[in-house]
Parts: C-alpha cells; structure tokens; sequence
C-alpha cells in the first residue's frame, strides 16, 4: 500500500505510465501491448471507432455479435419475444376471406383498414354484394349478406361486436355468409 | 474514570439505531460499545458475499433476525458472468441453520440457491418470514414447495425475476389451509400455471395480504375473483391482460378494480389488449407506480392509461410511448420521480418507434421531480443531455443505453462529452451513472472532477487511454462500485490507483487492456483485495504475461482467497502462479 500512495505522490499532475517505480517518458498508451484486436479502438480515430470483432474490416458490426449488448436483460428479452408477431412486424395482417358462392377464396390486409365502415365497403366491393349496416341488436338483419369470422378460439363471430383492435388482433378468417343463414346470428 | 451507563440502557439507546452507518461508528467508540452493539444487531448486509464469511458474520453477530447478501456482480445480468462463477448461498444457509434458529428474513440477489438450500431454511427456522430472491437461479418449484408447506409465519415470499425451473405450478397448494399470514406475495418470474382454486382460497383467507403479483398463466377472467377476496391490495402484479372480449368479463374486472381503494401500484400487464385498460380507470388516480414494461400497446392506448394516473411516481414502460407518449406523460404526472424506456426492438438494426431523445427532455421539463433514470434509445445529443440537467439537478440516477454504443452526437456528430460533463456538473448528488455514446477520455475528467457523491459507475466503449481510468479513480470520493467492459484501460490507471480499490466495494472490467502481469501485480501487492481473473481461453499463465486479461473483478474482502471456484477463475495471490483451486 506504501508503494501506491507513493507513486501517487511522485506523479504530481501527470499520469505517469508504465509500471510504477519506473521512469519512462509518457508515450503512446499501453494498448501497443495489446494483442487482441477487440481493444484498438485507441490507435484508431475517434469516431471512426467500431465495436464487435470484426474492426479490422471496417464494416459496421452487427449488434448480435457483442455479448450482453444492449444490456437488456434475458428476463425482459424472453418476454418480448414471446410477443406475437403480428402487432410487432409491418408485415400485414392478411386473413382469407371466403363468400358463399363464391369459386374462390380472396386474402385482404387487416391492417389496411381503420374501422369496420372501411373494411365493409372493401368487402362489398371486392365480392359485388351488399353486406348493409351492422347494429348491436339485428346484427346485419335485412342484408343479403352478413360478415363472420372465427376467433383465435376457433369460434365464428359476427363482425361488429367487439371493438376494432380486439377484431383483427383475434379474427383468423373471414366468411361472408349468406344472410338467409346468418339470421342465427343476428338474433341472440 | 468515565462515568457510563448500564448496560441495558445502551442497549436500550442502540435499538433505535437501524442504520448500518450509525451501529458501524457506534461500535468504534470503546470495546464495551463494541460488544454491547455486536449483540443486539439484528440486520445485516453483505453487498458481496465474498467480502466476508458466514463464520466472520456468526462470529461477530450472533443475534441475527435478517439477513441480505448480494451475489454476482451487476454485469452478470447481461450474461456477461460464465456460468458457475459462484455466489452459492449454501455456505450461508449451513452456517446460519446452526447458528442463528431465530432467523426471520433472508434477501437475496444474484445467488445461486438450490432446493436443497431452500429445503434447509424451510427446516431449520422455525419463525422464518420473509423469503426475497432477487435474479437468483438454480432453484425449482419442487424447493418453493418446501417453503409453502413448512414456514408457517410466511410473510412474504418474493421470487423477483429469477430464473426458475419451473417444473409445474404445484408447489402453491402445498400452502397448509391454515397458513393465514401471507402479506406479500410474487410469483410474476413463474411460468406454470397454478391451481386457480388454490390460489383463490389462499389470498381469501390472507387478511393482511398487500402485494399481489401474479404470473403470466392467471388468467384476466379470472381476476375479479381474486381481487374480490383481497380489495386491501396495495400492489397488484396482473397476469396475462388479455381475453376474448366479452362485457361481462369487462365489467366484472371493472367493479372488481373498483373495490380496490388502496391500489398504488400496478404491474404485470402482459400480452395488453387496449379495450381492457378501461377497467383500471377507476384506480388511475391513486396509482403512484405503473409498471408497463411488458405491455406491447403503441403510443395512444399508453398515453390513455398514464394521462389519468395524475399521481404517478414511478412508470416503467416500453419505447412505444414515444416522444409524443412522453410529451403527454409529462404534461399529466407532475410527480413523477422514476422513469424507465424499456426497448421494444434492441437488436433491431432501424428504428421501429418514434423515440429520441426529445422525450426525455419533455419529461425533464416537465416533471419537476424527475429523479431517476433509465433510458433506450437511439439517438443522443449534447444539447438534449445539457437541457436534462440544467432541468434536472436534483437527479440522483442516470442511465442511459443509446442502442449503437459508440453514436456520437447525432447533431454535430461529436462526441457526447460535454452532454455528460453537463450532467456531472449540474447533478451534485448523482449516486449512479450509465453511460453510452462515443466518449473520449475528456468526459472522465469531467467525471473525476465533478462526480463526487458519484456511487456507481458504468461504462461501456468509451475513452483512449488509462487517463480515462485515472480520472474516475483518482477523482470519484464516494465511488463504491465501477464496472467497465471494451474500453481501452490498461494497467498503469489500475496500478496507480490500488489503494482506491480498498475503498470500493468492486471492480469489474471485461474486455479491456489489463495485462496478466498486471494483475498479479495487484494481487500481490494488495493482500486485502480479491483480483479474479475470469479467462476461458484457459489458465492465463499458459499465455504471456503481457496479454490482456478477459474479465477481471477486483473486490475488497476480509474473507481471504475464494475456495469455491471453478475451473476458469484465478485469483491473483501471493502464489499467483498456481492460484486456482
């Protein structure tokens, strides 16, 4: 301990470097010692500085190369990982969509539309039908068609009941069905 | 001859000192102060427990009711700490089944704990109360089991975030009925679901039930049931927040949370489905901590919530808010004391949300008592960071990850010096500091000239050279703790600055230029430090001694040398050569 606050002492204002008790002039720092190649981001220039093993390329690293980095925690990163895709991507929310009678099945982006009067419309237009207005009581009672889908828990649904977010986070298909036998449906 | 009093009446005079700083001084002051002190200790903490042994502890203390030991160093939660490193409780839990029967409270942090160990406290203490496992490890339910079924004063069990085996959700119906004692309660870290019933009848009949987290399986239908057996929850950590949506499942959760009168703080909050936070409205106002770290909602829904919690304290959140979610946060809750930005996307190589620095700024403005920070994100600015802390000066934490380590200013594309300085400089009581960013050794001396109630330091890819590590040292008074990892700091700083490291509690540099030379240098000169080299290139003798070490911890201890270690961790000694077990 005598011989740290010694050399303490004797640096007055400069860091002397090298090992204490010897006399060498200051000189370039001890990273010339440095073998590995992780830690030269001393002989480089400041801001050209890159992270990760690879800066002998200069090629930005890529994060997933730097243990611990950011320093999330594994506890926190599981969680976020567990989300489901769908609400994280900008990918789309595409869901089938099938009309009785129809040859074939159309697909349409969820997330395209901002509320049920925007999604209705793209139907009617896409299938030529009339789907009409949706209330809480009739559901689409009087349509020629009536607008289903099936949940995340493999139920059909009318569409129009739950809010619009909670509708294409669960809505899996979509079906329009005729409304002769939608009436069951509408009338709980 | 000084007159002094009786023993009883000191006695007496120190049961009213808790703090560990006053007993300390006090048994400084005569022999018979001392002695007088050292039995009527009842709390210990032990921020690394290989600063001292449990037969040093016993030996000294032999009253003790509670017990907190701290374990791996903070960078362990990055991963940063091999595996098998150490900090095994078991050594503790042996010694304390002997020595102290009465024992009431054991905290943890950053332990291995086993079931063996945990079967042990279940046995050997017969008033045990609290158990608290914060980030520990190597434990399963089948020991949480043993806790339940045998500690029949349980007041609190707390398993933090630890990680769990989790082999089923059994261990919670070995709570005997008759165990009525429970006041805090948190489980959110387990992944198997519980028995629903079980879980129902044991808060039912926990009158003095306050904290309430849950794990992600509880599901939300379910719920009200539980807040209706416990409307005096203080703190309630949700399960998943999600169902089908359906009114009478809304408006029961409602009319249940509207029972809740003392709810203050919320948390849990997974999988949020927006059109459910309706039903917590009508806590918001007494709601002073909110914990939406885990609710991946975007920016409206989020601003919907926080704007009614007028009285908010504490938000942990993640970057959806954004800066116009921050703006409207800072706009709302003008008590606001901690926040912390969680990212969505870390390893994301764009930006997937819109936030920068200027929320931080808003909310620095905003909230006149904005004190602790935690902050992701991707873009810095020195003015940004001048601003905070000509706001902020009372600021007491700041940590700030900027996802790029190395991102200069992204206005002038400088280095983030003088944001920093700026902090230092205004923030005269700063105990903790983060730092991120390209930074050159200038904002070290700005450190080591300014940050002198400065406790905790992290850096990461920051400064040139040793003059960097100088400053800190040399300058930072109160530093206790100082973790570096990928900077370019060798031996000179570290060597000529030893005795500094007598006044810390740790050292932590990974990735730096620290000889083995060196390091046996400082284990040898200073037999009072631990100097760990972790190196799993193998032994660091079979390489030259001017090669830089992996990962060096340094820590003060009256414990002597480790004999606990695995194959890939040397402690430099007087025998340095041969220093592993």
């Amino acid at each position: 301990m005598e011989k740290a606050a010694a050399v303490l002492e004797n640096d007055d204002l400069k860091l002397r470097l090298g090992l204490p008790g010897t006399d060498e002039p200051e000189q370039q720092s001890s990273s010339s010692q440095v073998k590995n190649n992780k830690r030269s981001c001393a002989e480089m220039e400041i801001g050209s500085c890159q992270t990760g093993q690879e800066q002998e390329s200069g090629a930005p690293a890529t994060k997933a190369q730097v243990v611990g980095w950011p320093p999330v925690r594994s506890y926190r990163k599981n969680v976020l990982q567990q989300k489901r895709p769908e609400s994280e991507t900008g990918s789309g929310m595409f869901v089938k969509v099938s009309m009785d009678g129809a040859p074939y099945l159309r697909k349409i982006d969820l997330k395209f539309y901002k509320n049920y009067f925007d999604l209705l419309k793209a139907l009617e237009n896409m299938f030529k039908c009339t789907i009409g207005v949706y209330s809480e009581r009739e559901g689409y009672n009087g349509s020629e068609y009536a607008p289903t889908y099936e949940d995340k828990d493999g139920d059909w649904m009318l569409v129009g009941d739950v809010p619009w977010e909670m509708f294409i986070t669960s809505c899996k298909r979509l079906r329009i069905m005729k409304g002769s036998e939608a009436r069951g449906l509408g009338c709980l | 001859m000084a007159y002094s009093f009786p023993e009883e009446v000191l006695e007496h005079v120190f049961s009213f000192l808790s703090s560990d700083k006053d007993r300390n001084a006090v048994s400084l002051v005569c022999k018979s102060w001392y002695e007088i002190e050292r039995w009527s200790r009842r709390r210990i903490f032990i921020g690394n427990c290989y600063a001292v042994s449990p037969e040093i502890m016993i030996r000294r203390f032999p009253e003790v009711r509670a017990v907190e030991i701290k374990g791996k160093p903070h960078f362990a939660d990055f991963n940063l700490v091999p595996e098998g490193w150490g900090a095994y409780v078991r050594p503790w839990i042996r010694a304390m089944s002997a020595a102290y029967p009465f024992l009431e409270e054991i905290k943890l942090k950053r332990m291995v704990v086993t079931d063996e160990c945990l079967e042990l406290i279940a046995r050997s203490f017969k008033n045990f109360e609290v158990l608290v496992l914060s980030s520990c490890d190597g434990f399963t339910t089948a020991g949480l089991a043993s806790i339940a079924a045998n500690c029949r004063n349980l007041r609190e069990l707390d398993l933090g975030e630890s990680e769990v085996e989790d082999l089923s959700g059994h261990w919670l119906s070995h709570f005997p009925d008759n165990c009525t004692s429970l006041v805090s309660l948190n489980m959110s870290c387990l992944g198997s679901e519980v028995s629903f019933s079980a879980l129902e009848r044991l808060v039912a009949r926990c009158p003095n039930l306050r904290t309430l987290r849950l794990n992600r399986a509880v599901p939300l239908e379910k719920l009200s049931n539980l807040l209706h057996h416990a409307p005096q929850l203080v703190e309630l950590g949700t399960g998943a927040y999600s169902a089908e949506i359906r009114s009478d499942i809304f408006s029961s959760l409602a009319e249940a949370f509207s029972v809740c009168k003392q709810l203050k703080g919320l948390s849990g909050l997974w999988d949020v489905v927006p059109a459910y936070l309706p039903a917590v409205y009508s806590v918001c106002s007494g709601i002073t901590s909110l914990n939406l770290s885990y609710a991946t909602i975007q920016s409206p829904d989020l601003v919907k919530l926080v704007s009614q919690c007028q009285n908010l304290q504490r938000l942990w959140v993640l970057d959806y808010i954004e800066d116009t979610g921050l703006e409207a946060l800072a706009a709302s809750c003008k008590d606001l004391e901690e926040l912390r930005v969680f990212p969505s996307d870390p390893f994301g190589a764009e930006p997937n949300v819109s936030l920068t620095e200027q929320g931080l700024v808003s909310v620095s403005e905003g909230c006149p008592r904005l004190q602790s920070v935690l902050y992701f994100c991707r873009q810095m600015s020195n003015a940004a960071l001048i601003t905070i802390a000509r706001n902020r000066p009372k600021m007491i934490r700041f940590r700030l990850c900027i996802i790029d380590p190395q991102a200069p200013d992204h206005l002038t594309h400088e280095p983030l010096d003088t944001g920093f300085g700026a902090i230092v400089e205004n923030c005269k009581e700063l105990r903790r500091l983060s730092m991120t960013g390209l930074l050159t050794d200038r904002v070290f001396e700005y450190i080591g000239t300014h940050a002198k109630k400065l406790e905790m330091l992290s850096i990461a890819f920051a400064g040139n050279s040793d003059l960097g590590l100088h400053h800190v040292l040399s300058g930072c008074e109160s530093l206790r703790k100082l973790e570096i990892r990928d900077c370019p700091f060798g031996d000179e700083a570290l060597l000529a600055n030893a005795a500094k490291l007598e006044t810390m509690r740790s050292l932590w540099m990974s990735s730096c230029s620290v000889t083995f030379g060196a390091c046996k240098l400082l284990g040898r000169r200073m037999p009072s430090l631990n100097v760990e080299v972790m190196d799993e290139r193998g032994p660091p003798d079979s390489r030259p001694e001017s090669c830089p070490v992996e990962k060096l911890y340094v820590y003060r201890t009256v414990a002597g040398r480790r004999v606990d270690m695995t194959g890939f961790v040397w402690t430099m000694d007087e025998d340095a050569a041969t220093a592993r077990l």
